[in-house]
């Protein structure tokens, strides 16, 4: 199995904070079009994991390989979500002072520098686009609404569009459902399953229904290293995952 | 789907209802002025004296400065204590260059060298001195000494990601280092004095009415197309990505833009319109010196944003021109209580109205 046929590919990751390893040794792979599924308990090393993949962290030692050949530990923040990482945070955060259209015009795929900015301007392709998102999302009705009107679950898609905007290859979705009613928590599974295949979809969650529903591989973290791996009946008949999460 | 578009972009240019208002408003004070002063005879009482002019040609120059302020604390949250430095230092280039204007008629009458120079046994004119006998020069610098500054300034500072408190307290320390810089003597620049005792600009008697009828007529149009310009650029999409920082600003780097960038362009271009009120005022006011550059200058420009309301731009005009209204009411009628209604006046606004004067009557109006 080479590093080429990998959309991600970490390899002996170890971040220390002041002796506290957050990442020891980690290994792990995600395959193009995969959906990838990591759970583990507080402090297993899940966010850490996605500071490193997205730039806000550098790891004291391990490789972090993307795409084609492309070192993720050699890039800006900026220049990994050109490379065609995005990433969605925990809290949901989405320009609260502008409106679900405008937020999704900001996320568009396209030149980021001041002066191109300045002069930008939709074009019918590009605002295609952005019909197209909100419909994906299910906002279409919202698109001139600000973004603090927005309920917590319309946030997270919300943000969720915005990642798609960029046309990214890997999605990074940190705790998508924490949060969320029933209803919304079924609205993102669909809508997370519908986006893997046409990207990497990459999900940090607690919620272990919600995995099962959306999963085909698990993984599983424990201070800083994979634990188990393999689809949800493997990993919940794990000795290993047992002992961590239950104590038994 | 065209019409989609024009419905959400061209929105908020011809939601600008507030500008529009204050455009015309301004328009309105530029025809006033000339009429008031050059055609109303003076023993009228509708008469409009130079003290009146000169009035309203400093709370147009503060509306500039408070215009500069808003562009990056309204609109991308950077609240800087420091904007006073860059209106001075516009406001300095100018006064060199009416210094150099002097020539022979200063007390002296050393055809170069300006009187305090003279005064302090220089020989010769320092190096940085020179070219600023020609006015294009002098506008040159108004421009770009305050834009170096911005510049250099804001890349250190932004750089290293420092923002918030730290950030209002670096730009504080910033103009106070300047001002006790400009206080010495040997900088060149009339140590506490500073400059004053101008005579004319590009020929014009700095003194007769008329000059002060067309510096004040200037300035109206220098602070509409100040106006116009930072309009567009807030509705650009650039626009949306600073409010973006201002609301969320590691989210806006996650997405892609390079906030340290637009920080700093928006920042060289507040910059920029501070500096040239500042060159503006000089001419106006007959005087320029390090006082200038005192830290509480630089927080008074931020409570005239804050009163008239922030992230509107028309607001901090109209916030500019009312408290410095307020203050040469009060400390000619009432000197020692203006210092306590400015802080009243501010703790007021920042406790009751968070979106200023101006979101006091849009609430009513229910525009957004």
């Amino acid at each position: 199995m080479s590093v080429r046929d990998k959309r991600l590919y970490l390899e002996d990751l170890t971040v220390s904070f002041d002796g506290f390893k957050a990442l020891n040794k980690l290994s792990l792979y995600v395959d193009p079009g995969e959906m990838l599924c990591i759970i583990g308990p507080n402090g297993a090393g899940k966010t850490t994991m996605m500071d490193v993949i997205t730039g806000k962290t550098k790891p004291d030692s391990g490789t972090a390989w993307f795409g084609d050949g492309i070192n993720l530990l050699q890039l800006s923040e900026p220049a990994i979500v050109a490379a065609g990482i995005a990433r969605k945070f925990q809290k949901p955060t989405v320009f609260e002072q502008l409106t679900v259209f405008e937020n999704l015009e900001l996320a568009l795929a396209g030149s980021r520098s001041f002066l191109k900015t300045l002069r930008a301007r939709i074009t019918p392709a590009q605002h295609q686009r952005i019909d197209e998102v909100l419909d994906i999302i299910g906002l279409s009705d919202h698109r001139t609404s600000l973004g603090r009107i927005l309920a917590h679950g319309q946030k997270q898609w919300l943000e969720i569009g915005m990642l798609l905007m960029q046309n990214p290859e890997l999605l990074l979705v940190d705790e998508p459902v924490a949060g969320m009613t029933p209803h919304e928590i079924e609205r993102t599974a669909e809508l997370l399953r519908s986006l893997a295949g046409e990207h990497s979809v990459v999900v940090v969650e607690h919620d272990m229904a919600f995995v099962r529903s959306i999963a085909k591989r698990v993984t599983v973290l424990h201070e800083g290293s994979v634990i188990a791996e393999g689809d949800m009946d493997k990993v919940q008949n794990d000795s290993r995952v047992r002992e961590v999460y239950l104590g038994v | 789907m065209r019409e989609k578009t024009s419905k959400v972009l061209g929105g908020s240019l011809q939601k600008d209802k507030g500008g529009a208002r204050f455009l015309a408003v301004l328009a309105l004070v530029a025809i006033a002025v000339p009429v008031l002063n050059q055609l109303v005879p003076a023993s009228s009482a509708a008469h409009l004296s130079p003290y009146g002019i000169t009035l309203i040609g400093k709370y147009l120059c503060y509306g500039m400065l408070a215009l500069s302020v808003d562009l990056i604390w309204g609109y991308c949250g950077i609240l800087s204590l420091g904007h006073a430095a860059f209106f001075s230092l516009g406001g300095y280039a100018m006064g060199m260059y009416l210094m150099r204007q002097i020539g022979p008629r200063g007390v002296y009458g050393d055809p170069i060298l300006p009187d305090f120079m003279v005064f302090l046994n220089y020989k010769s004119l320092p190096w940085f001195w020179h070219g600023f006998n020609h006015f294009s020069f002098a506008v040159i610098m108004m421009i770009l000494v305050p834009a170096l500054l911005a510049g250099v300034f804001g890349w250190f500072a932004f750089r290293s990601r420092v923002t918030g408190v730290y950030f209002s307290i670096i730009t504080q320390a910033l103009t106070y280092a300047l001002m006790l810089a400009f206080f010495r003597n040997d900088m060149g620049f009339g140590g506490n004095n500073g400059f004053t005792d101008f005579k004319d600009i590009l020929g014009f008697d700095l003194h007769s009415d008329k000059t002060r009828v067309v510096l004040l007529v200037i300035t109206a149009a220098m602070l509409a197309v100040s106006y116009i310009a930072f309009r567009a650029i807030v509705d650009s999409r650039a626009g949306r990505v600073m409010r973006a920082i201002r609301d969320a600003e590691s989210r806006t780097r996650f997405i892609g833009y390079p906030v340290e960038s637009f920080k700093l362009w928006i920042f060289v271009f507040s910059g920029i319109i501070a500096g040239l009120a500042g060159a503006l005022y000089v001419p106006q006011i007959g005087i320029i010196n390090p006082s200038e550059f005192a830290p509480i200058n630089s927080i008074e420009a931020v409570i005239w944003v804050a009163v008239g309301g922030r992230g509107t731009l028309y607001g901090a005009i109209a916030g500019a021109v009312l408290v410095n209204y307020a203050k040469t009411y009060l400390t000619g009628a009432f000197p020692e209580i203006w210092l306590f209604v400015l802080g009243a006046m501010f703790v007021l606004v920042t406790l009751f109205l968070p979106r200023g004067i101006i979101g006091l009557v849009t609430a009513r109006t229910k525009d957004r």
